[in-house]
């Protein structure tokens, strides 16, 4: 059941409900139970969380989630993973499940509309100054901006919006362009084919999600650790 | 010809022209690429966890390039704003 037709390329085209100003599209529907999926699993498993030797099957999953993120973040950032762990683990975990659910039929992945990736790259876009400014201070932070002369101010603020861009449409033409492939497959090569794509797809959807997350930790640690490193250079010179 | 006929030519030669010159650039640099990373396990196996690590999220960079063009000429062909302006111009 295909309920994305190959002349339209984003989930938002699909209505499914309609009252006044209020539309219920596709993007909406799948975003939603993606979210429903991840919170639901997250609050039954935690319920009865145990700190003994004997641990639910559940929770070693989770546990071997959340120390992979961990450890990611720890590589990336070098530094306490803590801190980014709920933001960027929770970027990861969104993309990742809403990419890997597209192998049910029906389902179609929330990140293949422009406007979920847009509401992602924006939140990137407002952590990192967030993150920058409680690091390490408003001061230091936007002295960043005129690092190394007052020429390039307008340099690191273009830097800045189109890397936010590039996060976007990176993910929406990549999860976008899969969906695309597998129908002109379908009407070209039905059987074996397409599932080799859906293969290769999953393999997609998971460097996507990863390389997403990778990247806002990259942006944020840039912006809140640029100074530490000069911190600790006057403090070796003291 | 008539100036939708004159769009729809545009749109699909410009569409063919933009993923086929635009995936030149990506093509040469993810073999490039792979090919640094691979001599650079063969030399290091010892790392090669962050070697495939950065590759991956290099790959990812460089085809996103390709991945812009594709976009566009998705655009042009199934989502084309000047087609759209054209049929209202007409009714």
């Amino acid at each position: 059941m295909e309920i994305l037709g190959l002349n339209q390329i984003s989930p938002d085209q699909v209505i499914l409900w309609h009252w006044r100003f209020i539309t219920i599209n596709a993007t909406l529907i799948f975003t939603w139970l993606v979210m429903a999926i991840l919170v639901l699993t997250s609050w039954l498993v935690t319920r009865k969380i145990t700190s003994g030797e004997e641990i639910s099957r559940w929770q070693g999953l989770l546990e071997a989630v959340v120390m992979g993120i961990r450890e990611q973040i720890r590589e990336t950032s070098q530094g306490d993973p803590d801190e980014y762990t709920s933001f960027v683990g929770t970027l990861f975990l969104f993309i990742g499940l809403s990419n890997f659910l597209m192998i049910v039929p029906g389902y179609v992945a929330p990140t293949s509309s422009l406007t979920t990736t847009c509401a992602l790259a924006i939140c990137v876009f407002i952590a990192v100054p967030f993150y920058g400014i409680k690091n390490q201070g408003i001061i230091h932070y936007l002295k960043e901006y005129f690092q190394p002369t007052l020429i390039f101010f307008p340099f690191h603020v273009m830097g800045e919006i189109t890397r936010t861009v590039a996060l976007m449409i990176r993910l929406f033409g990549n999860i976008m362009s899969h969906d695309k492939v597998i129908g002109i497959l379908l009407a070209v090569t039905p059987f074996l084919f397409p599932v080799v794509m859906q293969a290769l797809g999953l393999l997609i959807g998971m460097v996507q999600a990863y390389i997403f997350a990778i990247l806002a930790m990259v942006y944020i640690a840039s912006a809140s650790q640029a100074q530490e490193e000069q911190h600790q250079v006057v403090v070796e010179k003291v | 010809m008539d100036s939708m006929t004159w769009i729809a030519v545009a749109s699909i030669i410009s569409a063919g022209l933009a993923m086929g010159i635009g995936s030149i650039g990506p093509a040469l640099g993810e073999g490039n690429a792979v090919s640094q990373a691979l001599s650079a396990i063969a030399q290091q196996p010892d790392e090669k966890n962050s070697i495939t690590r950065t590759l991956f999220v290099s790959l990812a960079m460089i085809e996103s390039i390709a991945i812009y063009c594709f976009v566009i000429s998705m655009i042009l062909i199934f989502a084309n704003p000047f087609w759209d302006h054209a049929i209202k111009a007409v009714k």
